[in-house]
């Protein structure tokens, strides 16, 4: 025979359990128990501070807006659109960010650059640049597609609550202006204009290819 | 003139107490889960006049609510049906507010005989009989029945709300408040048939008047207690039988759809039906207004071999009796909102289950063994 065959018993459930409703009173009287415990606790005073304690037994709310608990550096907030040096979006319009949104909630129109300009014919840029933050469901793909840096979720801002549902969408400059949580509103990675010396100079009119 | 004044302000009275009670509730249910789970709950919504903070407990965060849903956009959906879509909460909160027309809250009043001593002979005496206010809007003689028929009608509002959303979480959420509302119907209306068999009546202030006399009905029918318990919470849609706006499932149920003042109105019914149904099994389980071993002639203990007899004034014994009512209600209402933050949702088809192959029979059962013990009972007497 194969091995040793290990029977394992059945739970039992006794008929107490199975009625339900002696579990029921038995978890009224636990929260029942906690219920005047805190009440105690927050009349009397003695509740622990939740940040310098965080993992006291008792009552650890934190005060939200005056106490705040750092999010991490990957937490995906509100989204922002980073600034160049000279402060036009880096966003080139490509659609690769509206593409990739599985929600469908990010509309953008490009636009040329006009005659002159030393963009043209490198890139576009957005004329109108809008997400529906209320649709949005802040899965980051947007971020993850764009090449350029441009739209960035690290505001560390949560949605606000408006009382209409136009307020929840976002307009280009609306997005250009929020701030990042260390307070700026370029984007760590280098950008390279036209004509700079880092510019690997390739377009559809000058490139060898 | 008497009853017409009496009966306005009656009804103002407990119209406008429910109508705040909604609000006072939230701040309970927030403030009590807060505490069952070592939270702080509401506490920043200020009133500031000069220097002067009023947080009242958090109490105030029910009026910025308030304030809030009145501000929120009108929203409504471009398509289903828009009638329906505006009439469904009218029709879902009127009900729960009628169903209290006929809660009897405190005894008899008899205006011209505040300081004597109540006298039986009162209640028969035609000239007495004309000056009296019975605190009971409405002294129906259907009573019970009253109650069944209206609350069997706020399934109406639940439903309209759910089909005419034009939205499938909607209709499913007013699929399921349709079926479980009316499964639980049948066993609340069977479980109070013992209750009835042995109050021999139906009318709401006879069964306080016998449980004054003899005992509360919690100790005779209290397998009937545990059922209209359960069947109460099920009628109010709330946890753990709140399938019908299960959030995990059906976003809001058939609410979802809803916006401001019309949102604030099924939320509010719902405060309101906890209410009512608390009410409800004060006045038929546990003796109404009736403190204990309180007469309409004052404190009576004539047990263990004690004798005392503390007569009161007929007004006292009339406030002490509606004090004790509100009481009773406030302490059920505690425990539904209690069982409200305990207990996880079932599922449908666990709802469904115990509604028809566990409530229905037990109730069944009930009334064929209360009926049995009263034939003895009554046998042994004739
Ligand atoms: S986070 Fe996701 S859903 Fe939101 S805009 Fe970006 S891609 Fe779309
Ligand atoms: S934000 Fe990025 S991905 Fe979206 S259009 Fe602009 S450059 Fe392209």
């Amino acid at each position: 025979m194969p091995g040793k065959t290990k029977v394992l018993k059945k739970p039992t459930r006794t008929l107490a359990d199975q009625s339900y409703l002696v579990e029921v009173v038995k978890g009224l009287g636990t929260t029942l128990k906690h219920f005047f415990q805190g009440t105690g606790q927050m009349v009397s005073g003695r509740v622990p501070n939740a940040v310098t304690d965080p993992l006291a037994e008792g009552i650890s709310t934190l005060s939200y807006p005056e106490e705040k608990r750092a999010y991490s550096e990957r937490w995906r907030g509100v989204h922002r659109l980073t600034h160049r040096d000279d402060g036009s979006p880096r966003c080139v319009a490509c659609l690769c960010c509206s593409t990739a949104c599985p929600a469908q909630c990010i509309y953008i129109k490009p636009g040329e650059y006009p005659e002159g300009d030393k963009r043209r014919g490198y890139e576009r840029y957005p004329v109108e640049f809008v997400i529906d933050e209320l649709r949005c469901i802040f899965c980051g793909f947007c971020v993850e597609a764009c090449p350029c840096d441009a739209i960035r979720m690290d505001t560390g801002t949560h949605m606000t609550a408006f009382d209409v549902k136009s307020d929840f969408v976002y307009d280009k400059d609306k997005l250009m202006s929020m701030v990042s949580q260390h307070g700026t509103q370029k984007s760590e990675n280098p950008r390279h204009e036209p004509g700079d010396s880092g510019h690997p100079g390739i377009d559809r009119l000058h490139g060898g290819h | 003139m008497l009853f017409w004044i009496s009966t306005t302000l009656k009804v103002l009275v407990v119209v406008g107490f429910l109508a705040q009670v909604a609000a006072l509730l939230l701040w309970v249910e927030r403030k009590q889960s807060a505490m069952m789970q070592s939270r702080i709950g509401p506490n920043r919504a200020t009133i500031k006049i000069g220097s002067l903070e009023i947080r009242a407990a958090g109490l105030v965060h029910s009026i910025a609510d308030g304030i809030k849903m009145v501000w929120k956009a009108d929203w409504e959906p471009t398509g289903g049906d828009h009638l329906l879509y505006r009439l469904a909460p009218i029709v879902a909160i009127v009900p729960a507010l009628c169903l209290c027309a006929v809660l009897p809250f405190g005894p008899t009043v008899f205006i011209d005989h505040g300081r004597d001593l109540y006298d039986p002979a009162w209640a028969t005496d035609a000239a007495t009989l004309a000056r009296s206010v019975p605190l009971q809007i409405a002294n129906l003689d259907v009573g019970v029945l009253f109650i069944f028929a209206i609350a069997g009608a706020g399934v109406i509002g639940a439903a309209l709300a759910g089909w005419s959303s034009d939205n499938k979480f909607s209709l499913m959420g007013g699929l399921r408040a349709a079926s479980q509302m009316v499964s639980y119907e049948v066993a609340m209306g069977l479980s109070l048939v013992g209750a009835m068999m042995i109050y021999q009546t139906v009318r709401l202030d006879e069964m306080v008047t016998w449980q004054t006399q003899h005992v509360w009905g919690i100790f005779v029918q209290p397998v009937a207690f545990v059922l209209f318990v359960t069947a109460a919470i099920a009628e109010t849609k709330r946890v753990p039988f709140d399938t019908p706006e299960g959030e995990s499932e059906l976003v809001a149920g058939y609410f979802t759809e809803y916006a401001g003042l019309k949102m604030a109105m099924f939320a509010s019914g719902e405060f309101v039906e906890v209410c009512v149904s608390s009410a409800l099994i004060t006045t038929i389980f546990l003796g109404g207004w009736q403190f204990p071993f309180v007469q309409l002639t004052g404190l009576e203990f004539h047990y263990l071999g004690l004798n005392i007899s503390w007569h009161w004034a007929h007004f006292v014994v009339v406030l002490v009796g509606f004090i004790t009512f509100c009481l009773k209600c406030a302490f059920l209402i505690f425990m539904q909102l209690q069982v409200r933050w305990t207990l996880p949702r079932f599922r449908y088809d666990q709802i469904m289950k115990l509604g028809w192959r566990m409530l229905l029979p037990a109730a069944l059962l009930n009334v064929l063994v209360t009926g049995t013990v009263l034939l003895f009972l009554n046998s042994g007497n004739g």
